[in-house]
């Protein structure tokens, strides 16, 4: 850490999908000292953490409260050379962290669909990868965590104490995060070894995924949910293992350096479902029916990552993504079926499998499938359209992510999440006076 | 709070019986997102009425104020009971009075007592309001201007001067609000069908109170800007704000 914790900005901000903004005092401590001191004043509207923003809805966000930006913990400890362990403050990015340690030969457990993410945010968010499968979320792979609690004190927790499950998936509610200690994989080469393969149905795609997830360690499927008659669900699934090879280790230099960035003036995209579908077909066409090849890292994991500030693509108005976590098949193939039925102008839709969730009461994945769909929020069919959703999630027992949630009811919340109350419980705990609130919180009553 | 696709959960309103904002807050209701309604106005049937309307959309919170827009030095106190009991997301200031033009023009005491109820009692709310949204950092304020706001007509000049003044307060106010989480929706209809114009004859583009609603529920959470009522009203509006003085007042509006 270094420098001076400056005063506070009045700001607007938003979370990814540029929806709902709320103005807030945002401040980069300088120092846990100061981070501490800033929380034990108590301010009136309350505190909350804030990443790099990548949570798409008002997770990081507290309407005319503080906001502790976390840039200022950006410190990386060594790397353990036997076990991988490192610590970092929260503030540091997974792209930060993957430059450092990828040259050493080690890479981050779990790793969203962007590196600009920071530790800090992926643990309040328990993020999830296309590793999910088999090597669980972000917690299954801390050491520990050091929070500033809501009465200001440093606590340093371990998946021993009970305490320490309310932190991730907990968003931020239930302290903030100072620094973790995360277990790193090795890795011989900075290259994936990746096999896609084209789907012409939704059967197709979900037994390709099935298969891809008994013979590799990472897998996703990009589907269709506007192709009509039987190619709805069609797709294109991807799987990759990295590469064996320590000659195709070139040291990190796969990693793009700078995004292209999206000019203020670019014209918006034109969602509608007659060009999605266009865009769809274009897509699946362009995508082989079978083949294996060798990528950079970052084409593999963070394709979206090559473009800076993408999501100002969707216009004024912003976009809201929809995950949604089901164990039984039968509601994937249903809500794309409501996607279809309602032309909604579904962007990027992604499918995933999970494997068993966390011992975390809020932590998102559950075994089965996981469904991202991006929708403009401008779109006024779009909020009802999504309360269905989210109807038929819960009759099957499912979820929805509150890292990319804008739009839930608070009554649904329950009953997506039957371990709340635990929850509640210990963040009771950690946070008597509920000095921990963002605009997630007071929408969901959370 | 207003989420990202524009349902809110609380909503203050200042005119508790107007029907522009009964069919407004029953369009609000419509996501279920709605918790909390403050219905500030003055006692008796009319709001005791208007609150069982609120209860019968599953409001589970509906609480009642009194609100005179004669009592100008109360204002800030209703504007803070609404507030202190939890952030409001969207302020309707719904009330007003449409008086026979005739019977003003006779009685300039009671001209002034109209601008006090539509006017003045806008501008003391309003900037209350705007105080204590610009500290919960969010919130829409809606103000129910009017088209004629845009160049009153000689057969209403009285009500035209005040919805010109509270026009221009709220679109100049909702200006300087950029950046701040807060925003102002200056609201145009033309005319209503509602108890306000009960006995005047609707004119081509009258619309009903659900059309006004709608076109509050659309917009709100995109930030300041006006909003006519029905849509083609501002073109209507457009072009007689250009005519003529002398073409103007001859016009049979
Ligand atoms: C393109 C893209 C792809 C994505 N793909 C995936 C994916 O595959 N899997 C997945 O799981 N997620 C994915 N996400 C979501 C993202 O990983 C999470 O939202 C993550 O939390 C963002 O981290 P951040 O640092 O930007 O946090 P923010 O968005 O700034 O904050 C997110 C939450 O974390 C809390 N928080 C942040 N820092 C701290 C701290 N130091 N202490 C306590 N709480 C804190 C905040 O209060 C907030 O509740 C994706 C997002 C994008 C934009
Ligand atoms: N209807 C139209 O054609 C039209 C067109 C353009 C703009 N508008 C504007 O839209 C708004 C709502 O109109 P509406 O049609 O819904 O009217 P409405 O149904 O007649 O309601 C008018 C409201 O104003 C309240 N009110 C009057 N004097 C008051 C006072 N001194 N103190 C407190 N409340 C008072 C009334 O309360 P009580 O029940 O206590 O009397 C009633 O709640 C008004 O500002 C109006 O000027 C209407």
């Amino acid at each position: 850490m270094s420098g001076t914790t400056r005063p506070h900005e009045r700001r607007p901000l938003t979370g990814w999908g540029r929806t709902a903004p709320t103005v807030a005092d945002v401040v980069v401590p300088a120092t846990v000292d100061d981070l501490r001191c800033l929380i034990q004043r108590q301010p009136s509207r309350g505190v909350i953490a804030r990443g790099l923003g990548r949570s798409y809805g008002d997770a990081a966000q507290n309407a005319g409260g503080l906001v502790l930006e976390t840039g200022g913990l950006d410190q990386i400890g060594p790397v353990d050379p036997t076990s991988g362990l490192v610590t970092c403050g929260a503030g540091v990015s997974l792209d930060g962290l993957i430059r450092t340690v990828l040259p050493q030969g080690w890479f981050v457990p779990v790793t969203p669909g962007t590196r600009q993410v920071t530790v800090g945010g992926a643990v309040a968010a328990d993020i999830h990868g296309k590793n999910h499968h088999g090597d669980g979320s972000i917690c299954a792979h801390l050491d520990s965590v050091v929070l500033v609690d809501g009465r200001g004190e440093l606590r340093t927790l371990t998946p021993e104490d009970d305490l320490f499950w309310a932190v991730p998936g907990g968003m931020g509610l239930t302290g903030v995060i100072v620094a973790a200690t995360l277990r790193l994989i090795p890795v011989r080469s900075d290259r994936m070894v990746v096999d896609t393969v084209r789907t012409a149905s939704l059967d197709e795609t979900m037994e390709a995924l099935a298969e891809a997830d008994r013979t590799h360690r990472y897998s996703v499927a990009w589907v269709d949910c506007l192709a009509g008659g039987g190619g709805l669900g069609r797709g294109v699934v991807t799987a990759g293992e990295h590469a064996a090879s320590p000659g195709e280790h070139d040291g990190g230099g796969r990693l793009p350096t700078t995004a292209w960035a999206v000019p203020s003036w670019a014209p918006r995209l034109p969602l509608s479902p007659r060009t999605v579908r266009l865009f769809n077909e274009a897509y699946h066409r362009a995508a082989p029916r079978s083949r294996r090849s060798l990528e950079p890292l970052g084409s593999f994991f963070h394709p979206l990552d090559v473009v800076g500030e993408w999501n100002r693509l969707y216009g004024a108005r912003g976009f809201v993504q929809h995950q949604l976590a089901v164990r039984d098949p039968e509601v994937v193939r249903q809500v794309i079926a409501m996607f279809a039925a309602h032309r909604a102008p579904t962007f990027l839709c992604v499918l995933k499998r999970f494997g068993p969730g966390s011992a975390a009461p809020l932590s998102f994945p559950q075994p089965g499938w996981t469904l991202a769909v991006d929708l403009p929020a401008g779109d006024r069919r779009v909020g009802a359209l999504l309360d269905e959703v989210d109807a038929a999630v819960i009759a099957g027992g499912g979820r929805v992510y509150l890292a990319k949630d804008a739009r839930l009811a608070p009554s649904a919340l329950a009953q997506m999440y039957p371990r709340l109350d635990e929850w509640r419980r210990l963040r009771e705990r950690l946070d008597p006076d509920h000095v921990f609130v963002s605009d997630l919180a007071r929408r969901l009553h959370l | 709070m207003i989420d990202a696709c524009g349902a809110a959960q609380s909503v203050l309103v200042l005119g508790a019986t107007s029907e522009i904002a009964g069919a407004t807050v029953a369009r609000l209701a419509e996501g279920g997102r709605l918790e909390r309604v403050v219905l500030a106005g003055r006692p008796g049937r009319g709001r005791v009425a208007a609150a069982g309307r609120v209860t019968a959309l599953r409001v589970p919170a509906v609480e009642l104020v009194d609100f005179d827009a004669r009592d100008r030095v109360g204002h800030e106190g209703v504007i803070d009971v609404a507030f202190d009991g939890g952030d409001i997301d969207v302020a309707l200031l719904a009330w007003g009075v449409l008086p026979e033009e005739d019977s003003v023009r006779a009685a300039p005491l009671a001209a002034a007592e109209v601008v006090d109820v539509n006017c003045t009692a806008v501008v003391t709310t309003l900037l209350a309001a705007t105080r204590r949204m610009r500290a919960q950092g969010h919130g829409v304020i809606v103000v129910l201007s009017s088209a004629g706001a845009v160049r009153p007509r000689g057969s209403t000049a009285v009500y035209g001067a005040t919805k010109a003044g509270v026009d221009a307060l709220a679109t100049a106010l909702g200006d300087t609000l950029a950046g701040s989480g807060v925003s102002i929706l200056v609201v145009r209809p033309g005319f209503v069908r509602t108890r306000m114009t009960a006995g005047r004859r609707p004119p081509p583009l009258a619309v009903g109170p659900e059309d006004v609603a709608a076109a509050i529920v659309a917009n709100l959470g995109r930030g300041s800007r006006t909003v006519w009522v029905p849509a083609s009203m501002r073109y209507a509006m457009a072009a007689l704000a250009v005519t003529p003085r002398s073409i103007f007042r001859r016009l049979p509006i």
